[in-house]
């Protein structure tokens, strides 16, 4: 895969060079390069993985073909196979001696927090889709990074928030036995007891793991009305399984505290159905987002996650702002992006604040009846769009050393 | 009534479906157990050849109309004769080799599987659903029982007793023991024992896949479910003694019991606790539970 990926960008280069005209000074060597840095082979290569590729290619060709830059820019891949010490060797390589001058994807946590330290070294960006936690834009804050598409605290809130007043009151959580899923249950639980909600209970499992039985009879005789999955990727989607198997759905709901379209696609509107989750994007959302979810399932074959959509949007929106200020300097970029709002398929005025979390709207979705999907990919009601102003955590929580308070 | 502080109920609930998980580390490990035992070869393609069985019957049932029964049949056939293939073209030249090339062969070949499935159809993986016959599920009182959970227990065990008979009381049982013993003897005698050995590896693989299709409803058919598997079947199989048909069907099922009752004690742990159990039996009995001293 990997050599596809540099003849690729072999070509886009070739083409670029015929297209670009004299390099400005300023942008340095003339080139501005974009390394997507993603899990290309293990669990969550099919959220983002070979489609985040695309939509950072997608990106990079319609920029240049709509605003004929000065600058050439260039594409790389890797996988960091979700290991911090492989992304971070990476990172070095591609800072120190490719000329790489953004890092970007970067799901799972782990690497994103390694990258993110080599980066604020190297004095290069980062820009950040995949990731979950909300400790990127907190404890590990700084002023090279931007946090695109989602993020713990923003799922919870849209999800647990939503449930909990609609009645479901009574919690039990199923949680990945490490660090992602204990923040992701304690934002949950959070969430829940603030409106009013009552968590009876929880269940650590190991991570990864195939049969989820043994938790799920915990929670089917623990009384509660809502079981939330602090979970993803394989074990949310054998959780669900499961579930429905044993009967627990559709007396016990299921809440997904972090369920992409593809797990949902995966998995068949038959298990799924009347689950809610909350996304930062979803194809059907409006023209704007078919027609370009149309182009990028004419490519993938798949529609895209939020991932991969919010991909497209970093990386249009940082070289927007290379090209507005010229260079392609680490600081005045940053700056460049953070005082411009985002607008496009992905964000309406979307904002990039100063602990770098990029605030924009959520939606609450809720997954169809089989019945009711009309053709293919026709998953989920939109129930409620959550404003930005609401979405994410609030600055006057966050313990980002940039924040002053 | 509780036991051990939780309620009898939930107790005989998480003791079935320990039983329910024993029974597929039962079929797997039996394959396992036969194929090393004739082989001499730590077949790590196991785990692949599981997966390829649940891809068998997902392929079958969407490109080609084949139903659950047929594919439980048919998968394991089919994987069978790959597994024919692979043993007469690569693993029939490293018999006389040290075991490590037997194991590192078979490794590739589950990564190169492995690696193509996930090319062309992603990690999320596909849903396969159970037949009619087997869906919905019982009351028993202490648990709602999913009739194709069952089902899988019933199956598993029919096969993995069905192994072991023709294998300790048939007079093709006899031989092949034999041949594990002494190949040139039984040779010697008129027993053509290459075919032997290449129909043993195939039997192996072809109850990997029957395990796969078994599973192919319960959990998600994806191209690393073999993966997430194998390493803990690895461990049973050292702990009933390498081998040792038994040995696996035994220790199979009462690690399955174990580790869920692990998940009802302390879910935290029930990952290692095979693996603990497995240090401790190598430590007082290296040959394992039902294993003959070397």
């Amino acid at each position: 895969m990997k050599l596809k990926h540099i003849a690729q960008a072999a070509a886009q280069v070739a083409t670029l060079a015929l297209l670009a005209g004299t390099a400005q000074a300023q942008v340095s060597d003339g080139m501005v390069k974009i390394g997507v840095l993603t899990d290309l082979s293990g669990t969550y290569s099919d959220l983002a993985g070979k489609g985040a590729v695309l939509a950072t290619k997608m990106a990079i060709d319609d920029f240049v073909a709509a605003e004929k830059p000065s600058f050439k820019v260039e594409l790389v891949s890797a996988d960091h196979q979700n290991k911090g010490d492989i992304a971070a060797n990476k990172a070095r390589e591609w800072f120190e001696k490719d000329k790489v001058d953004v890092a970007s994807e970067l799901v799972t946590t782990s690497v994103a927090l390694a990258v993110q330290k080599i980066a604020k070294d190297k004095n290069k960006l980062v820009l950040m889709s995949g990731p979950g936690s909300t400790a990127i834009t907190n404890e590990n804050c700084n002023d090279v990074s931007v946090h695109w598409t989602y993020d713990t605290y923003a799922l919870a809130n849209g999800t647990a928030k939503a449930v909990t007043q609609a009645g479901g009151k009574k919690w039990f959580f199923l949680t990945a036995d490490y660090a992602f899923g204990h923040a992701l249950e304690k934002d949950a639980s959070d969430v829940v007891k603030a409106n009013g909600g009552e968590v009876m209970g929880a269940v650590r499992h190991p991570f990864p793991g195939n049969d989820f039985s043994s938790y799920l009879l915990k929670a089917q005789s623990s009384g509660a009305q809502v079981i939330g999955l602090a979970n993803a990727g394989g074990d949310t989607i054998n959780s669900i399984k499961q579930a429905a198997e044993f009967g627990i759905t559709p007396k016990q709901s299921l809440a997904g505290l972090l369920v992409f379209i593809t797990d949902v696609h995966s998995l068949g509107l038959k298990n799924t159905q009347n689950m809610f989750l909350t996304e930062g994007f979803y194809w059907d959302l409006n023209d704007e987002t078919r027609a370009w979810s149309k182009r990028f399932f004419e490519q993938h074959k798949r529609m895209p996650t939020m991932v991969q959509a919010g991909q497209y949007s970093s990386t249009m929106h940082y070289l927007k702002a290379v090209k507005a200020t010229g260079t392609d300097d680490t600081a005045k970029v940053m700056t460049q992006m953070k005082k411009t709002p985002i607008n496009d398929f992905f964000a309406k005025n979307g904002k990039i604040r100063d602990d770098g979390r990029m605030v924009h709207d959520m939606y609450l979705l809720q997954v169809k009846k089989p019945a009711e999907s009309k053709t293919p990919w026709d998953y989920y009601h939109v129930k409620a769009t959550i404003p930005a102003a609401e979405a994410f955590q609030p600055l006057s929580a966050s313990r980002c050393a940039l924040i002053k308070k | 009534m509780e036991i051990f502080g939780i309620p009898s109920q939930a107790f005989f609930g998480q003791l079935l479906l320990g039983l329910i998980n024993g029974s597929f580390y039962a079929v797997l490990s039996l394959g396992l157990a036969i194929i090393f035992g004739l082989l001499n070869i730590i077949n790590f393609a196991h785990g692949a050849q599981y997966m390829l069985g649940a891809f068998g019957a997902w392929l079958g049932l969407n490109y080609l109309g084949i139903n659950y029964w047929l594919a439980l049949i048919l998968s394991p056939l089919l994987v069978g004769a790959l597994a024919v293939v692979i043993e007469r073209s690569m693993l029939k030249r490293l018999y006389q080799l040290d075991h490590l090339y037997g194991l590192l062969l078979t490794f590739g070949l589950a990564l190169m599987a492995e690696g193509l499935f996930k090319n062309f159809f992603g990690v999320s993986g596909e849903s396969y659903e159970a037949p009619e016959l087997l869906q919905g599920g019982m009351q028993l009182g202490f648990m709602y029982l999913p009739i194709y959970r069952g089902w899988v227990v019933v199956a598993a065990l029919t096969v993995c007793l069905t192994a072991w008979y023709v294998i300790e009381r048939t007079s093709l049982g006899a031989t092949l023991r034999a041949a594990t013993q002494r190949p040139d003897l039984v040779q010697a005698l008129g027993i053509n024992v290459p075919v032997l050995v290449t129909a043993t590896y195939a039997a192996g693989a072809a109850l990997a896949a029957f395990a796969g299709v078994l599973a192919a409803p319960i959990m998600q058919v994806n191209p690393v479910m073999g993966s997430n598997l194998i390493i803990v079947v690895f461990a049973v199989v050292v702990i009933g003694g390498m081998g040792s048909i038994l040995g696996s069907i035994v220790t199979g099922l009462s690690l399955g019991v174990i580790e869920g009752l692990t998940k009802v004690f302390y879910p935290e742990a029930s990952a290692v606790v095979i693996f603990l159990i497995m240090v401790l039996v190598l430590l007082v009995k290296p040959a394992g539970l039902f294993g003959k001293q070397a």
